[in-house]
């Protein structure tokens, strides 16, 4: 395998008290498609936190495309081409859904500014008729594309998804899953946390699972999903 | 071509500006008219950081008294001319600025809006205490006879007149840049500007750098204007009050905004000083703000944009 895009090394980030992430250790490869799976609390979005320098932690190393990128405030990592969704979306409110796309467009370097690409990226998620429209007027499956979107507007090179199928109907989560299939099919990394299994199980070629802080389980969905240590926290014993 | 007629338009108010010493005679009109531009510039100062960014600055008064008596200072010690005075103290605003900027690292919200009315306390009190300018008693300041201009007032009014459309023209440039799209994502929600590439840090520091030169300058002309300066007025509530009333009043996205208010406002309390005693002018003030909170909390500028929206949908 050559060098992994990311890579984690002894990551642990405590709140007083609760220790939100114990010592995570991962490595994601170029063009993966990786799933993390875990009960609430488990650690998923603290992890992923610590990942896009949104929080620090207290220890270990992250580097990204063989920098180490721990110390970096956030906007440099997104820079660099880490991308995420937010897990309840977070819309740039008081701005039109075209204005919020070239917030990326503008900061990010990669980004070519311009108002056409913007279109079309509206264009690929099916936003294209509400380009003008203030964010704050989109529907729950709306905001979750503009989510995406944004996130995509950097080009990233990997990209975060944090349950962007919270709340949608099976149709829009066939959607919102042939968006990231495509994403991926162009070279995107794609890190994706999510609770609804279907969807996880088959968008991943490779799946985690995180429990109290760590990851107890690591293969292909099959595996983790036989794992007895996975049925034991999803269904107890 | 927006900008343009913008520019265009600018220029013509200067052109203007400058030809109205000549024509009027009424002195009146150049004391009322100082006060509203001086309130254009700082509302439109304010606006920059409060309105664009989203954080609420209740120490304009310690701008507008830091640029006075930057004024004063300049005078005193070295006979400074108004340009002079006027650059020293948009440099000190504009310090003072960043160091309120750094401050949103810690605090944010209403948390942020307390801190900066603790500046107000703090400048009113070295300047209390500072002798050089003056001290409690106040200090005069006689201002040369101004060479191209009829008298001192029209004087000032011009040089306001200059401020007001420089401070416009540097809102107007912020809010249509990529730094106005940055400020306004950040205003929404700073985590997911941050994670747009957003550097929300150096944004706010420019900001509140720009903001703070701004309101400190419109503050520089005052000593010339009143040819005397004392820390009670210097740092009074009314200017914080009006200088938050303002853009709230004529609405915070757009440049347009704390002009509409400023010249809204401040003809209303002219209106008011000339009719009626004067601690009911910031009666006014309170009223009309209250008012504006409860029936139109994004300005006339978002009423009218809710009545074009109306109009729109069937």
């Amino acid at each position: 395998m050559s060098e992994p895009i990311l890579s984690v090394r002894g990551v642990s980030k405590r709140f007083d008290t609760l220790v939100a992430v114990a010592d995570v250790n991962l490595d994601v490869a170029h063009g993966e498609k990786l799933g993390i799976i875990g009960p609430n609390g488990s650690g998923k979005t603290t992890l992923i936190n610590c990942i896009t320098g949104v929080i620090r932690p207290e220890e270990g190393t992250i580097a990204f495309e063989g920098v180490d990128i721990s110390r970096m405030p956030t906007y440099r990592r997104a820079r660099r081409g880490i991308a995420r969704s937010f897990q309840i979306p977070r819309p740039f409110v008081g701005m039109s859904v075209l204005d919020n796309l070239l917030v990326p467009l503008d900061y990010l370097e990669s980004g070519r500014r311009e108002i056409a690409h913007a279109c079309d990226l509206l264009k690929s998620v099916g936003l294209e008729p509400r380009a003008e429209d203030p964010a704050e007027s989109l529907t729950h499956l709306e905001l979750r594309k503009l989510e995406l979107a944004r996130a995509l507007a950097a080009e990233p090179r990997l990209l975060i998804a944090d349950e962007v199928m919270a709340g949608l109907s099976e149709p829009e989560i066939d959607e919102v899953l042939e968006i990231l299939f495509a994403l991926n099919a162009r070279g995107v990394t794609v890190i994706m946390i999510e609770h609804i299994m279907h969807a996880i199980m088959r968008f991943s070629k490779r799946l985690l699972c995180m429990e109290t802080g760590r990851i107890i389980a690591d293969g292909t969905p099959q595996e983790v999903g036989r794992s007895p240590e996975v049925q034991k926290v999803y269904f107890g014993k | 071509m927006r900008g343009l007629v913008f520019f265009i338009a600018l220029v013509v108010v200067l052109l203007i500006g400058a030809m109205l010493p000549y024509a009027v005679t009424n002195a009146y009109v150049f004391y009322a008219g100082f006060v509203a531009l001086q309130y254009v510039v700082i509302s439109t100062g304010w606006n920059i950081l409060g309105g664009y960014a989203g954080y609420v600055n209740f120490g304009s008064g310690a701008f507008v008294g830091l640029g006075m008596y930057a004024a004063v200072f300049l005078f005193k010690l070295i006979a400074a001319p108004l340009v002079v005075q006027i650059l020293g103290a948009a440099v000190a605003g504009g310090v003072l600025g960043l160091g309120m900027g750094y401050m949103t690292l810690r605090i944010q919200g209403v948390f942020f809006s307390i801190a900066t009315l603790a500046l107000t306390v703090v400048l009113n009190t070295i300047i209390v205490n500072w002798s050089f300018v003056g001290g409690a008693r106040g200090i005069t300041v006689l201002a040369p006879a101004p060479t191209w201009f009829p008298s001192i007032v029209s004087y000032v009014f011009f040089a306001m007149l200059v401020l007001a459309v420089l401070s416009i023209a540097t809102a107007r440039w912020i809010e249509k840049s990529w730094i106005g799209r940055g400020l306004a994502a950040l205003r929404a929600d700073e985590q997911a500007a941050e994670c747009s590439g957003t550097p929300t840090l150096r944004l706010k520091l420019f900001a509140a750098a720009v903001s703070g030169a701004l309101i400190a300058s419109a503050g520089a002309p005052y000593p010339y204007y009143a040819s005397y300066v004392e820390p009670a007025s210097a740092f009074g509530l009314a200017i914080a009050l009006n200088a938050l009333a303002m853009p709230l009043i004529g609405g915070t996205r757009s440049w347009i905004g704390p002009l509409i208010g400023a010249l809204l406002l401040s003809g209303l309390e002219q209106a008011a000083t000339v009719t009626i005693p004067t601690e009911v002018n910031l009666l006014i003030v309170g009223l009309v703000l209250i008012a504006f909170v409860v029936a139109a909390p994004d300005g006339l500028l978002g009423l009218l944009d809710r009545k074009s929206a109306k109009g729109r949908v069937p």
